[in-house]
């Protein structure tokens, strides 16, 4: 807390003893991090699969390595962030009565801050990302994404910011500023350790891979699809992936920005957002929500698009009324932009302004309702089967409702008055977040694995997951609405009143459901890949999907479809089905691929030791490292063995197994 | 339309009224039913917003559950159309529904954002009692400090900490500020929060209707000591509140500005504290980050800079108006010299200024914007 001049050396910057955390709570982590870390390492080298990992996955420039690689980021950063979510629902059910519970202000407040950054950053959107990566390409007859160096690179930094931010915790500190980091708290004035450095440098590190993974879908959007495939013939989720990614680069240079004003504050004695000389901290918190109102639009467009692809599946039917889906989806991307201020209505704007920002944010709600709309018409009149990804679209539409319902509440200003800051806003966003976002990663994750994988996830398993977080969910935070609207507000360690303490029970034991659910789901993953013989699809299209990405093996073949596929309707797969177009089995020509390269690793792995180094102030190292970044990227545009070709007849080999493996499954139907 | 099981209505039935019924009846719901006129208004509109979202949201979850019920692939009774996916009379209803209803909702929210704005006089006491022509408001001004409240109230001439004390039915204006980092103030019996912000000035209209003892606190996460950041606000009778400044009147303890510079620094927990004499500037002051002895206010900056500035001699100014650029600004006094601005090594104010004349005065007329309202330079402390 003093700013008294802090310790710093030339060879280690700000970086000192007392750099390593003293907690018990952290040091007890960092122990089990570090065996389990080790371990893995000595398993990795045991069983020789380092070069394996190098050259099939790490260095791999296919959309669809790149896509599972973002999942599995996207799952271990979740087990942390909701360790965090754990650990404050423990902390704010026994802090009653004067108790301090077991969490001190700078653990808990870092915590918090933690749990939002990591779940928004590290876990919706390489969530998110990963299932643009992997479908996208799939579903417009794509052989990969346009510019498959840069996928690799995207995922690399993505990873070196979430390395940065796990780094946090066992290395200084993590920002005590809330996950958006509102100055004059997040300044120097206020903050002037290393927690608001390292949630700076993460999110810019990460920012980048976004950005630029943003940029590659909407270029292989827009360039790459199969012919015939016009824009009113694309699949929804490409849709609303192409709105996402156009979401995406319009808004997260905004957040870049606005970080370099933060970061120019606390590195160089700039004025933007302090107290003095004219700073307007009221600006900051106005251009982190004019792209941190369309990031939650990123976050839950694509999977409206999941959804979807699931109900039209399922209910073994065209999606009724595409079109207006299609338009639904467009004008949602417009209006995220005209609605930031409902954010801050509390701010003192005027009432006219407050109107407008309140007005639009109902807007919104209008396409969002027809979706839904659209979504149960296509149930009318259908013949669903409720396997897991149906489930888990049931339980979407009958949770995002309702957290619908609580944000258009929210978007009323005086009704914000009593509401903002409240558990009911912590609430509603968790209704919407996790009814929509995370149930909708976890259905797409049911309905894609057959695909990525070619065998299904085990149901029981799944099942006990579903009812676990589903019931679960309700149970945490329905006692959080009740609180909200008992005037509660958010980010408290400690409370006064005792007849709070059992909805904050009710609550914790709602999030060790939700653990057991996270558990079921861990041993479904499990038990399917010990079961994969008996799981195993060979057809390809398990669910009697419609769209293209069915119409390939599974497991795709590295290069996806031998043949571009030439697209009549919408719903191109079941079209072809119905025309009964026949599989090419001869004339193969080589397929020209991209090369896999380290030049991602290497550069990400840079970029996190300049951030480190920027972090630390060790000046000498990010100038070295920084300076390093330029070279390697300037000597990986000499490199000009980026290609090649798979031969026929290795194509005619793979696809010559297909035709056995189809005319086998033929045979024993017939 | 399908024919749904009695039972299924039942079930929907219960899930929408069960929880409604709750939220009406529930009495320790501080949000829902509060002591306020103003916080009585917003919790009717939260309630109103609900009502019409219901209208919608609950025909959706029932068509929901009756069509995943209806059309489960083992009833093969139920029709099947699989190549059925457009109808324009549905479209029609599916945009035009939420439509209305945004639209219901749009007017309400126009018409209560403009009558219960945070900066609007107050109009009426309650439903029933409009206000008196009149009616001057209580003035209390409120700083939020790292981590307790501050509250002035001018026209008693007196201060407390952590104690809001309100006479029922008279309206108040309040005036925020903060003094280091952004809070907000939120007494969820009396009426909606609104931030307290350093260097600006926030306003809200209020009025309590009941007296009693309620909860205050920063709704706005503010730093290590957020958690106890509470006050207890109590509704008194007029007579009770009079006889209550009296009271602290003739206390000793005095709030001027060292008193203040004093209490401004961090603390948690802060116990009540009643001051008898104010400085009666300290609170602009506070507002334009000078009450320390020697500061320059952030409106004559402002002044200065509305002229036109006074170019590379306003170098000179630095140290008269650095709060808090190089830390919590108790901690480390601002000193001359300080400054890391390169101009300053190069520009040697002194010399530079000599034979310009002194530094203009403010002028009268102050350029300040609705929500940023600056404390006119004519009431501001020069000190």
């Amino acid at each position: 807390m003093t700013p008294a001049e802090p310790h710093w050396s030339f060879l280690l910057g700000r970086l000192g003893p007392d750099a390593i955390p003293t907690e018990p709570i952290v040091l007890a982590t960092f122990a089990v991090v570090a065996l389990g870390g080790v371990a893995l390492l000595a398993a990795l080298t045991y069983f020789r699969l380092w070069g394996y990992l190098w050259k099939e996955w790490f260095t791999s420039v296919d959309h669809k390595k790149i896509g599972i690689m973002y999942m599995v980021l996207g799952l271990v950063m979740f087990l942390r962030g909701f360790a965090d979510a754990l650990m404050m629902r423990i902390q704010q059910a026994i802090a009653f009565n004067g108790s301090e519970g077991y969490l001190n202000a700078h653990h808990y407040d870092q915590i918090f801050t933690a749990h939002g950054v990591i779940m928004i950053f590290f876990v919706a959107m390489p969530f998110v990302t990963g299932l643009m990566n992997y479908v996208v390409p799939l579903q417009i007859g794509a052989r990969d994404v346009s510019f498959p160096f840069l996928n690799n690179f995207s995922f690399w930094m993505t990873t070196s910011g979430a390395a940065l931010v796990m780094a946090s915790l066992f290395v200084g500190e993590f920002a005590q500023t809330g996950w958006l980091a509102y100055p004059p708290l997040s300044g120097l004035a206020y903050s002037p350790n290393v927690g608001v450095d390292y949630y700076i440098w993460s999110l810019q590190i990460a920012g980048v891979g976004t950005t630029l993974s943003g940029i590659n879908l909407i270029a292989t959007i827009v360039k790459m699809r199969a012919p015939g495939m016009t824009m009113m013939r694309m699949p929804v989720f490409t849709w609303t992936s192409l709105c996402t990614n156009v979401l995406i680069v319009a808004s997260f240079p905004v957040l870049t920005a606005v970080l370099v004003l933060l970061s120019l504050d606390r590195y160089v004695g700039t004025n933007f957002f302090t107290n003095d000389f004219g700073g307007s901290p009221m600006m900051y918190v106005n251009l982190i929500w004019i792209w941190g109102h369309p990031e939650v639009y990123i976050l839950i467009l694509p999977i409206f698009g999941v959804f979807s692809e699931i109900t039209s599946t399922f209910s073994g039917k065209r999606l009724f009324g595409y079109s207006s889906m299609v338009y639904a989806t467009v004008v949602i991307t417009i209006l995220s932009y005209l609605v930031w201020l409902h954010h801050f209505f509390t701010m003192g704007s005027g009432a006219s302004v407050n109107s407008f920002f309140g007005i639009t944010t109902m807007v919104i709600s209008i396409p969002t309702g027809a979706k839904m709309f659209n979504w149960l018409f296509t149930m009318y009149r259908a013949r669903i089967r409720f396997d897991l990804p149906m489930m888990w679209t049931m339980a979407f539409m009958l949770t995002f409702v309702i957290g619908g319902m609580t944000g258009v509440m929210l978007a009323v200003p005086p009704a914000d008055f009593v509401l903002h800051n409240s558990l009911f806003l912590i609430a509603h966003f968790h209704n919407v977040i996790i009814g929509g976002v995370v149930f909708g990663v976890f259905a797409a994750i049911n309905y894609w694995w057959p695909k990525a994988f070619g065998f299904r996830l085990e149901p029981f398993w799944g099942k006990v997951s579903f009812w676990c977080w589903v019931v679960g969910f309700w149970m945490a935070f329905t006692p959080l609405y009740v609180m909200g609207l008992m005037g509660v507000t958010r980010r408290m360690r400690v409370f006064d009143d005792p007849s709070l303490q059992i909805w904050f029970q009710i609550a914790a034991a709602g999030a060790f459901l939700i653990a057991l659910g996270i558990v079921a789901m861990l041993i479904q993953y499990t038990v399917s890949i010990l079961r994969r013989d008996e799981l195993r699809d060979e057809t390809g299209d398990p669910w009697n999907a419609r769209t293209l990405e069915w119409s390939t093996s599974s497991p795709p073949p590295a290069y996806n479809f031998a043949f571009t596929p030439i697209v009549h309707d919408l719903d191109a797969w079941e079209d072809m089905k119905r025309a009964g177009v026949a599989r090419p089995v001869e004339g193969f020509r080589p397929i020209h691929m991209p090369k896999n390269t380290g030049a991602g690793v290497i550069l990400a792995g840079i970029s996190a030791v300049c951030g480190f180094a920027l972090i630390w102030h060790i000046w000498w190292l990010a100038v070295a490292s920084f300076g390093a970044l330029l070279i390697t990227a300037i000597a990986h545009t000499f490199n000009y063995r980026r290609d090649f070709h798979i031969p026929a007849e290795t194509v005619a080999e793979t696809e010559a197994t297909r035709t056995r493996q189809l005319a086998a499954l033929e045979g024993a139907a017939a | 339309m399908p024919a749904i099981p009695p039972s299924l209505w039942r079930l929907a039935r219960g899930a929408v009224v069960l929880p409604l019924a709750a939220l009406l009846s529930g009495c320790d719901w501080v949000v829902l039913n509060p002591s306020g006129d103003i916080a009585q208004q917003q919790a009717h509109l939260v309630i109103v917003a609900t009502a019409l979202m219901l209208l919608i949201i609950v025909p959706v979850m029932v068509l929901t559950v009756a069509f995943a019920w209806r059309y489960r692939s083992s009833n093969t009774a139920a029709t099947y159309a699989p190549e059925w996916h457009h109808s324009t009379k549905l479209e029609l209803v599916i945009w035009s529904a939420p439509l209305m209803i945004i639209i219901a909702l749009g007017s309400i929210t126009w018409v209560t954002t403009h009558t219960l704005d945070p900066y609007r006089p107050l109009s009426r006491i309650d439903a029933a009692r409009p206000l008196p022509a009149g009616t001057k408001p209580l003035e209390v001004q409120v700083v939020a400090l790292d981590w307790k409240w501050l509250f002035i109230y001018p026209e008693q001439k007196i201060a407390t900490v952590n104690d809001l004390v309100l006479p029922v039915d008279r309206p108040v204006q309040f005036r925020l500020t903060a003094s280091s980092v952004m809070n907000s103030f939120y007494v969820p019996a009396l009426a909606g929060q609104i931030y307290a912000m350093p260097g600006m000035e926030t306003k809200l209209h209020a009025v309590l209707n009941r007296t009693g003892a309620f909860q205050g606190f920063s709704a706005q996460y503010s730093g290590a000591g957020f958690s106890k950041m509470r006050f207890v606000t109590r509704g008194v009778s007029a007579d009770d509140f009079d006889a209550w400044a009296a009271g602290i009147r003739k206390g000793a303890d005095a709030l001027d500005r060292t008193a203040y510079l004093k209490l401004e620094q961090p603390s948690e927990k802060e116990p009540v504290r009643h001051f008898a004499n104010v400085d009666p500037a300290l609170f602009d002051a506070a507002v334009n980050l000078c009450v320390r002895p020697g500061k320059m206010c952030v409106n004559q900056m402002m002044a200065i800079d509305a002229e036109g500035g006074t170019g590379r001699a306003g170098q000179f100014n630095l140290a008269a108006l650095t709060y808090d650029k190089f830390g919590r600004e108790q901690v480390v006094p601002v000193l001359p010299g300080r400054q890391p601005s390169g101009a300053q090594l190069f520009v040697n104010a002194n010399a530079y200024c000599a034979g310009k004349g002194p530094l203009k005065e403010a002028p009268p007329q102050q350029p300040a914007s609705r929500t940023l309202s600056l404390a006119a330079p004519a009431s501001s402390p020069v000190s």
